[in-house]
């Protein structure tokens, strides 16, 4: 087979895996939200009298959406006004690419690694695209002609370019203990044990960074603790002018920022694909036991513990989204500035003093 | 910075709350699911259209007219409820019964649900306890205003 047809492949199953996952989060969003608050949720689609929990709504919703009216307003700017949920859609979907979801699989002598684009600068093509995403903020609050749009999307501009700030120095910490910018090699240094017994994740040797990348990542994530760009109820977000499937479009964006928010912190600070004590070969206790497995099992074993760490943090977002307040408009810039951006100087400091010794 | 350590605090006390609450709903919803059954539930949702729950025995719902022994109305034409009526929602005709104990009884008598605000006035203006609210009967939706005007055919029954 081609090296083409290989990446053609990669490229669509991980596409499948991001899209499926986006879909079931606004399930798993309803159904979380509602069990946090005594509720039962979204359990009334069903198919041939079958609801299973409610499986069926994203489905339900699709349709609602897809048979909405295109509704393009006369006063805006038509092309642009059309461009911009693709634009927001398309810079979250591509970070993806970068995203290592199991270690090198050997078939019939060639080694495939499970990931589609592995270049040197991975993470910052990462914050790159994240970044990009702005455009699709402001283009849709500026090309709806509308001042409520347009209010939401300089918020959320102001909003994003602030905690991008907090993000990329929350990150140095971690690169100068990880010497590479490659993903795959992050996760890799990450295989090593501290101390003999303790997984080398990004967690134990970065704590302050990581709680930092938690904050403003979920900032990024434009969602309720930091929703300016949007506040659903009392100001009209940057999304005011949209409907059926380019708003959907705008909403599967934010789901697929929470997923690649998850898989990021996964991969940088929870050990990727690594599960602890578990090598080429097989597990390796720290007590001296030993499991030997073949290297097929392995395989599945890291891309279950991949999965299972990105399902946690999506369901932590959750969590934090359902629980707090939106924070005032001086109270998210005091955060970003006055916080996280010295807390996260401090951290670069102490890391290269530690280094250092 | 000995502030927002106190904000920090306050949200991880929070995050704990709703965990709590996720965790322990959880916990309830996978026990039933897997037939085990316990007096507390997951959730306190009826689920409405399958599962109702018992109206009080006051409750006021769609009104009914109450009949003699021989199946006639027992209402008499007072007029007592048409002229209570907040929302004037009751139209009552009059007509003379032969038997002169009676004396007057509705040849029509039309309620108007669509105008009708519940308060349960004409019940208590009643004289001869002709009309109640006690049909509990709450899902009265219909598609047109003409299916919300109840003569008497309908309220007899």
């Amino acid at each position: 087979m081609t090296d083409i047809g290989l990446v053609l492949i990669k490229i669509v199953l991980a596409l499948v895996w991001f899209l499926v996952i986006t879909l079931y989060l606004t399930w798993a969003e309803r159904k979380e939200s509602a069990v946090m608050q005594d509720r039962i949720g979204a359990n009334r689609a069903k198919i041939f009298g079958l609801r299973l929990f409610g499986l069926f709504q994203p489905f339900a919703d699709a349709i609602k959406m897809i048979f909405k009216e295109d509704f393009v307003p006369a006063f805006s700017r038509k092309f642009l006004h059309t461009l911009a949920p693709f634009l927001s859609f398309f810079f979250v979907a591509v970070t993806i690419s970068a995203i290592p979801f199991g270690d090198d699989i050997r078939i019939a002598g060639k080694t495939i690694s499970l990931q589609i684009f592995d270049a040197d600068i991975g993470l910052l093509f990462v914050l790159a695209m994240l970044s990009l995403g702005i455009y699709g903020i402001l283009l849709s609050g500026w090309a709806s002609n509308n001042r409520f749009a347009l209010l939401g999307s300089v918020r959320g501009a102001a909003q994003l370019i602030s905690y991008e700030v907090a993000l990329g120095l929350s990150l140095v910490g971690l690169i100068m203990v990880f010497p590479s910018l490659r993903l795959s090699e992050i996760v890799r240094a990450q295989g090593n044990l501290l101390f003999g017994f303790l997984p080398a994740w990004g967690v134990f040797l970065q704590p302050l960074g990581f709680v930092l990348f938690l904050f403003a990542a979920i900032a990024e994530t434009k969602r309720v603790p930091f929703d300016l760009p949007e506040g659903e109820s009392e100001i009209i977000g940057f999304f005011a002018e949209y409907g059926g499937l380019k708003w959907g479009m705008f909403m599967m964006t934010d789901f697929m920022e929470i997923l690649i928010v998850s898989t990021l912190l996964t991969t940088l600070f929870f050990g990727g694909w690594q599960v602890p004590w578990l090598g080429r070969g097989g597990f390796q206790f720290p007590w001296g036991w030993t499991w030997a497995l073949p290297p097929w099992l392995v395989t599945v074993f890291q891309v279950a513990a991949f999965n299972l760490k990105v399902f946690f943090f999506c369901w932590f977002q959750i969590l934090v989204r359902w629980t707090f307040p939106r924070l005032r408009y001086d109270q998210l810039m005091d955060l970003g500035w006055k916080l996280l951006v010295p807390l996260s100087l401090l951290n670069i400091l102490g890391t290269a003093i530690v280094m250092s010794f | 910075m000995l502030k927002a350590l106190g904000y920090f605090l306050e949200l991880l006390r929070g995050i704990w709350i709703t965990t709590r609450h996720f965790v322990v709903n959880m916990w309830f919803h996978t026990v039933n699911l897997i037939g085990i059954k316990t007096k507390r539930k997951g959730a306190v949702t009826i689920q409405y259209p399958e599962r109702k729950k018992d109206l009080a025995s006051r409750h006021r719902s769609l009104h009914r007219l109450m009949k003699r022994d021989d199946g006639k109305p027992r209402c008499v034409a007072c007029m007592l409820c048409a002229t209570v009526c907040p929302s004037e929602c009751i139209f009552i005709e009059a007509a003379e019964d032969p038997d002169p104990e009676i004396q007057k009884y509705p040849s029509t008598f039309i309620i108007d649900i669509n105008r009708c605000c519940f308060c349960g006035f004409c019940v208590e203006s009643c004289p001869e306890d002709a009309i109640r609210m006690d049909t509990a009967k709450i899902d009265l939706a219909q598609t047109s205003h003409e299916g919300l005007v109840f003569g008497l055919d309908k309220l007899l029954k």
